[in-house]
């Protein structure tokens, strides 16, 4: 026994590779294409290889997302908020792994090791309190965005936020985490489901966020993570005539055009992404990524009359 | 009557539930003695048991939370609005765990069916905490401008018909807007804002943000009156929330009043009679009517009542009263031998006065506080019993033609905290909500309690609003 231990010490432990995959429907499949990809860290050693998905997995993760939007959307506000903050608790559990992935992916050299390892917790840190933000906009959003409305004659007027559907996420090249964090939480906190497509140069961070998801309550297919060529996969999304919305955060000048014309075809509702210079996924967000994918609903309903005399108390 | 069906017992474990020989008052994150060394009994309602000896705080306590808080109020406030709803969601959760234990705890110590504080005390109570989380850091989005501050000190005195669930009510808008507090529980349901201190614990909650102090009226009273106390919340009688804004009066405190009902649920000749009698049911009978926002005056049209009133005997008659624990059980115990004393003297007085009293037939346990489910008939405007709130389970039906008398009949009370109408026309639902002086009108359903709802009265039934966003303006320098 003794002899074995002293054995197996002279070698150092083989660790076991991860294989990333996407994450479709609550499910974890490879690309149908079978292509994948290689990811390097920034000094280009192999990282992993990953799905390069094809337009068909863009269309299976659209049939997802809409699968799921019924029972997302019916949710109780307060229900979604409780997932979402569940979702924090899960990330904050699985915090070093998040940080050693967005080290390597967002990395800095060896030499600044340990400083790029804090600001890679930073960096996560603010991704999972913004988990925590969102999740106490579900039940606010309709109290600050809605309300009644004084008509003048005598209805009972009231308008109210419903979330637009299937949202295509264009998630951000650079900022690979907290980036990708700050553009699907607005989209489901209120009741969207969501079809978001990686960063390109870096996909690890999100093909991870599907495992936390994935173990966080949320119904499968309301959040659906693709990693490949953004413009290859974007290019059908902004096409699908299920699609209701895009955001296109990670498109470049060039494809966001491209893609806003196409999306023109059925009206999808387009995010926009910010001029480069004002980008800083650090700082608290504001209504509007919730406000660019809800719909306002307003009922008239006949207030009746009592007669003149009414209550003069 | 025999009852309908016969009911093995089926009674919540208490096991799940220790409760300690002696409690202190929670100061400065420590529990202490008081001062003057005074102690009371806390009783289960339901058995006469002495559950626990629980600290009386005097005002010599008083001050010394008043200051406790002061001193934490500083660091408190100024944290990050998003670190302060963490400290929250913590709260909320740890709620939801413990969940069954306060349950259990809440039934013991006021009386009230586990059926109740599980399923709705215990739920509402954290979802009151996890919704006020989330404000902590949307401050300037909630329309009270765009860095709304937080008053400082509040001296929150709280009831003992929903003890954890006003604790909640009160200190989770508090906290998130920044202020730190210092609350006094109801003397005859100290236990769970107790045990709450213990979950402010596990939370990691700074010291003296939280600060407890069980007592009679006259702990509030020096509480209220504290010089340093910047706002004061109070949900009671309406006559002690008059005293309270006297004592107020010309200091720059901030005051927000939750006080008593005489809730009108009116129902007309349309409305769908078997939901309506539900309606009733829990409008009256829930928490054995021990509630602010009652439906105290059953206000029926004419035409129907004869139909409506023999159905609701014979749902009555279903109802089940006896041990709270008991996971069957409809109706509980009294909370106090006084408020059982009160409700008795003034039912005496419906009679008194000519009023048709009616009871099922229903076994009363041989100890603790009880009073059966009763309904008064050929009540009039005048009787004491449409008039006065009894915060027992009695109803009083009144009669009315016209949708304008139902209102002007609704509307004849110096209160104004809820109403209920039963019709299946929505155009004559918003028509009578648009006429009745009620802070909340529930259509086709009563006794609806939601956090993103704002709860609060007209008229004597007090000013301010809990729950929602407006909650919030309670606890703010606006």
């Amino acid at each position: 026994m003794s002899e074995k231990t002293e054995k197996t010490e002279r070698f150092d432990r083989l660790s076991v590779f991860k294989t990333y995959k996407l994450y479709v429907g609550g499910k974890f499949p490879r690309s149908e294409s079978g292509r994948v990809y290689e990811v390097t860290d920034s000094k280009g050693n192999w990282l992993a290889n990953v799905p390069l998905s094809s337009r068909k997995d863009a269309r299976d993760a659209v049939v997802a997302a809409r699968k799921a939007f019924g029972g997302w959307s019916g949710a109780t506000a307060y229900n979604r908020g409780q997932i979402l903050y569940r979702i924090a608790e899960m990330l904050e559990g699985r915090r070093e792994q998040f940080v050693r992935e967005v080290a390597d992916s967002e990395g800095l050299s060896p030499a600044k090791a340990k400083s790029n390892t804090a600001k890679a917790a930073a960096v996560v840190d603010a991704a999972i309190d913004r988990w925590v933000w969102y999740a106490g906009w579900t039940d606010k959003i309709a109290q600050v965005v809605g309300g009644g409305n004084p008509v003048a004659g005598p209805y009972f007027n009231l308008s109210s936020p419903e979330p637009t559907g299937v949202v295509a996420v264009l998630a951000p090249q650079e900022s690979s985490f907290l980036g990708l964090v700050s553009v699907i939480a607005p989209v489901i906190a209120t009741g969207n489901t969501a079809v978001v497509v990686a960063s390109e140069k870096s996909p690890l961070p999100a093909l991870s966020l599907g495992e936390v998801l994935a173990t966080s309550d949320l119904p499968g297919g309301v959040v659906n993570v693709l990693s490949g060529r953004t413009a290859e996969i974007a290019t059908p999304l902004a096409a699908h005539q299920d699609v209701n919305a895009i955001d296109l955060a990670g498109a470049d000048d060039v494809l966001a055009k491209e893609l806003e014309i196409a999306a023109a075809d059925n009206l999808k509702r387009v995010l926009r992404p910010q001029p480069v210079d004002e980008v800083d996924w650090s700082t608290t967000p504001g209504t509007d990524r919730m406000t660019a994918f809800l719909e306002t609903k307003t009922v008239w309903h006949p207030t009746g009359s009592l007669g003149a005399s009414g209550s003069a108390y | 009557m025999a009852s309908a069906f016969e009911y093995a017992p089926a009674p919540e474990s208490r096991s799940i539930v220790d409760i300690a020989p002696s409690y202190g008052l929670f100061i400065d994150g420590e529990f202490t003695d008081a001062a003057d060394g005074k102690v009371f009994k806390t009783v289960s309602p339901s058995t006469e048991e002495v559950l626990s000896e629980v600290a009386q705080a005097g005002s010599e306590d008083v001050d010394r939370a008043v200051k406790a808080a002061r001193k934490a109020f500083e660091k408190w406030s100024a944290l990050p609005g998003s670190e302060r709803a963490k400290y929250l969601f913590r709260i909320a959760r740890i709620i939801q765990e413990r969940s069954r234990e306060l349950a259990v705890l809440e039934t013991l110590d006021n009386g009230k069916p586990i059926k109740e504080t599980r399923d709705a005390d215990l739920p509402l109570v954290a979802a009151h905490f996890f919704y006020y989380a989330g404000w902590a850091d949307k401050l300037e989005h909630a329309g009270f401008g765009a860095d709304p501050r937080p008053l400082g000190v509040a001296g929150q005195v709280i009831p003992w018909n929903f003890p954890l669930l006003m604790l909640a009510w009160k200190i989770a808008p508090a906290l998130a807007t920044g202020n730190t507090v210092v609350l006094k529980p109801a003397e005859t349901t100290p236990l769970s804002a107790l045990f709450f201190a213990d979950i402010c614990r596990q939370a990691g909650l700074p010291k003296g943000v939280v600060n407890i102090l069980p007592g009679y009226g006259g702990t509030g009273a020096a509480l209220v009156a504290h010089q340093d106390v910047n706002k004061v919340a109070f949900t009671g009688s309406t006559a002690v929330g008059k005293e309270i804004a006297r004592t107020v009066a010309g200091s720059r405190k901030k005051l927000t009043l939750e006080l008593g009902g005489k809730g009108a649920n009116i129902v007309f000749d349309d409305a769908p009679l078997d939901q309506a009698v539900e309606g009733i049911v829990n409008g009256i009978f829930f928490n054995q009517g021990q509630v602010c926002c009652a439906g105290s005056r059953l206000l029926v049209q004419e035409s129907i009542q004869d139909e409506l009133l023999d159905s609701l005997k014979r749902r009555l008659s279903t109802l089940r009263l006896g041990d709270p624990l008991d996971k069957n059980t409809d109706i509980g115990a009294i909370n106090s031998e006084e408020q059982l004393s009160r409700i008795t003297t003034l039912v005496e007085q419906g009679e008194a006065e000519g009023a048709e009293r009616w009871s099922p037939a229903c076994e009363i346990p041989s100890s603790g506080y009880w009073f059966a489910p009763t309904l008064f008939t050929n009540v009039t405007q005048a009787h004491r019993i449409a008039r006065d709130e009894i915060f027992g389970p009695v109803l009083s039906v009144l009669t009315f033609r016209t949708p304008d008398e139902a209102v002007a009949k609704a509307n004849n009370t110096p209160y104004g905290l809820s109403a209920g109408i039963w019709t299946e026309k929505g155009s004559r639902i918003l028509a009578v909500a648009n006429k009745l002086r009620a802070g909340v009108v529930w259509s086709n359903t009563f006794n609806k309690f939601d956090p993103t709802s704002p709860f609060g009265g007209y008229k004597e039934s007090g000013f301010g609003r809990e729950g929602g966003r407006h909650g919030l303006e309670a606890y703010l320098d606006v």
